[in-house]
């Protein structure tokens, strides 16, 4: 099989032109046994300069596309024919060009019988004391504290519950900006739009900051009767991070016409859970246990939106001890 | 006699198929070439044209009909154009999702329409004037990131969502995409002049149009555009194999 394989690469790579034939013919007048050396054929040592000095015409066109900026494809070209022509020109020079010598690394003599004696001394004294019982109690000793440790450490996790997820900088009358802190007044956004806002002076990257801002017709809101006034002008914030495994929530789908497709939602595209923008973003679809949290708005004199409080439950994924909506 | 009952039975039937099948060929003529214009003005022929093709689903007075399709007094040019060019309407039936086709209309023919619907009413956006060249493309990659890329993807190649298919952007002119940003069609939400000015939207369509319809492709050869997952299978697959080839004919055994 392998025999076959090897005729097959042969012919198909044309192999006996690059390599000289095998077994080479033994130079028998030879001083030296080891060393081959019949003498490169005139050809090989032509085309080993013809493709040594393609090769630096090549890298001198890269050096000189390189100065010009030039194509990149060209670039590559150039770069990565000089290479290939290199690899063959260092081909040839190995299998027709070089001498062959074949050379034996002798391994190092074996040492004195003394010092062998020595070494065996130096071990025995190292092992001196450790029987084979305190060796295997000992492991069992240093095995046991590390299970034990393993065993205690999600202990220290049951702790108070993280209450930095509760923590968020919106309070009532906090500024809503966009990305580039620019206030967001309530006639930017049209109905079926939709924006990204933070508080204003906060951190940005803080787990709590962002919320995204959707409006749409104020009399189509089933928002419950403890939040009617949270939604002025049918302007709505909820926050940005999914409650079920912490990703932005970044899709929001607006109907033309409702009839015949889908009603309006935000949705969060890691595994599309999907929240119902009207009814307080109760969850419709998807992994998500609870509803997003959502920001109570009002609109000041300016027409700027700020927070009407803090919003109405932890932000991101729900943990143990801090699930409520 | 058997044999003459069957034969006419078969007839019969081949004749039933045959006329069916040319009533629904009919169908589908008239609901895919519409008559020739009519003469008069444009809001004129506009309106034969609505009363052919969409009154069945808008109404016979562009006010809609409930839960066919929505009014379209109002809606604007944009909306209108947007629409018909590229192929979404009329739709073969209501309640479908609309989806990119051939456009149904001449360029007459839809200036016709819009003459009519905007003529019973005339607001709703007008069809932007989108001019990519004049857009600076880092401004558009941020504001696409930041208001499309949820759901066309941030190479513009379109992507699903709950409930909604979000087409690639391939095919989408300067125009088309100026007017999806104001008219949020379908699912889409849509984008005011405030929130996103005309020199946003240029922004965006020349993105789109570079990264998205023309990446560029340095190398010469794109791999999909998907990044950098097949540029590592090429280099592991194709060039390793081609390397051990390389190092089997080379090589040889220590005898």
């Amino acid at each position: 099989m392998s025999r076959l394989l090897r005729m097959l690469t042969d012919l198909a790579l044309a192999r006996g032109v690059l390599r000289a034939r095998h077994p080479p013919p033994e130079p028998e007048d030879h001083a030296d046994p080891t060393r081959y050396d019949a003498g490169a054929p005139a050809w090989a040592e032509l085309a080993l300069v013809v493709l040594l000095l393609l090769c630096g015409a090549c890298f001198a066109a890269f050096a000189v596309l390189l100065a010009l900026a030039g194509d990149t494809q060209l670039l590559g070209a150039t770069a990565g024919g000089g290479l290939a022509l290199l690899a063959a020109a260092l081909v040839l020079a190995g299998l027709r060009v070089a001498p062959r010598e074949t050379a034996v690394e002798p391994r190092e003599d074996a040492p004195e019988p003394e010092e062998t004696a020595e070494d065996e001394r130096l071990l025995g004294a190292v092992a001196d004391g450790v029987s084979r019982r305190r060796l295997i109690l000992g492991a069992a000793g240093i095995a046991g504290t590390g299970a034990i440790l393993a065993a205690a450490a999600p202990v220290t996790a049951l702790g108070p519950s993280a209450r930095v997820l509760d923590e968020s900088p919106w309070r009532r009358g906090v500024v809503l900006v966009d990305e580039e802190d620019a206030p967001v007044l309530a006639d930017d956004l049209e109905v079926g739009a939709f924006i990204t806002a933070f508080p204003r002076g906060a951190d940005k990257r803080e787990l709590g900051s962002p919320v995204v801002v959707v409006r749409v017709r104020p009399d189509e809101l089933e928002l419950p009767a403890a939040r009617r006034t949270w939604a002025p002008e049918g302007l709505l914030a909820y926050s940005k991070i999914c409650t079920h495994a912490g990703c932005a929530v970044s899709l929001f789908r607006y109907p033309t016409y409702e009839p015949g497709s889908s009603p309006p939602a935000l949705a969060c595209p890691c595994h599309y859970s999907t929240f119902d923008v009207r009814r307080a973003a109760a969850v419709v679809v998807g992994p998500a246990g609870r509803p997003l949290p959502q920001l109570p708005l009002a609109i000041d004199a300016q027409r700027q939106l700020v927070a009407g409080g803090p919003l109405s439950g932890s932000v991101g994924p729900a943990w143990w001890g801090t699930r409520r909506s | 006699m058997r044999h003459r009952l069957m034969l006419t039975v078969a007839l019969a039937c081949a004749g039933l198929a045959l006329w069916t099948f040319a009533a629904q060929a009919q169908q589908g003529e008239q609901q895919h070439r519409p008559a020739a214009p009519p003469a008069g003005d444009a809001a004129t022929r506009g309106q034969a044209l609505f009363a052919e093709s969409c009154a069945s689903c808008h109404g016979t007075d562009a006010r809609g009909v409930a839960s066919r399709g929505p009014s379209l007094r109002g809606v604007g040019a944009a909306s209108i154009d947007f629409y018909l060019r590229t192929g979404r309407m009329p739709l073969s039936r209501p309640g479908i999702e609309p989806q990119r086709a051939k456009p149904v209309y001449s360029r007459a023919q839809i200036d016709d329409l819009i003459a009519y619907l905007t003529g019973l009413d005339g607001r709703g956006p007008a069809i932007p004037r989108v001019n990519p060249a004049a857009g600076d493309i880092e401004l558009g990659r941020q504001l696409f990131t930041d208001s499309c890329s949820g759901c066309h993807q941030i190479v513009a190649q379109g992507g699903i969502a709950p409930g909604l298919v979000a087409p690639p952007l391939d095919n989408s002119t300067p125009t088309e995409i100026g007017e999806a940003i104001r008219v949020g069609p379908y699912l889409m939400p849509r984008f005011g002049e405030r929130q996103l000015d005309a020199h946003d939207v240029d922004s965006i369509a020349r993105y789109v149009n570079e990264v998205g319809q023309h990446p560029p492709n340095a190398g010469g050869w794109g791999i999909g555009n998907v990044g950098p997952i097949p540029e590592g299978m090429v280099a592991w697959l194709l060039a390793g194999t081609a390397l051990l080839l390389v190092a089997r004919v080379i090589g040889e055994r220590a005898s």
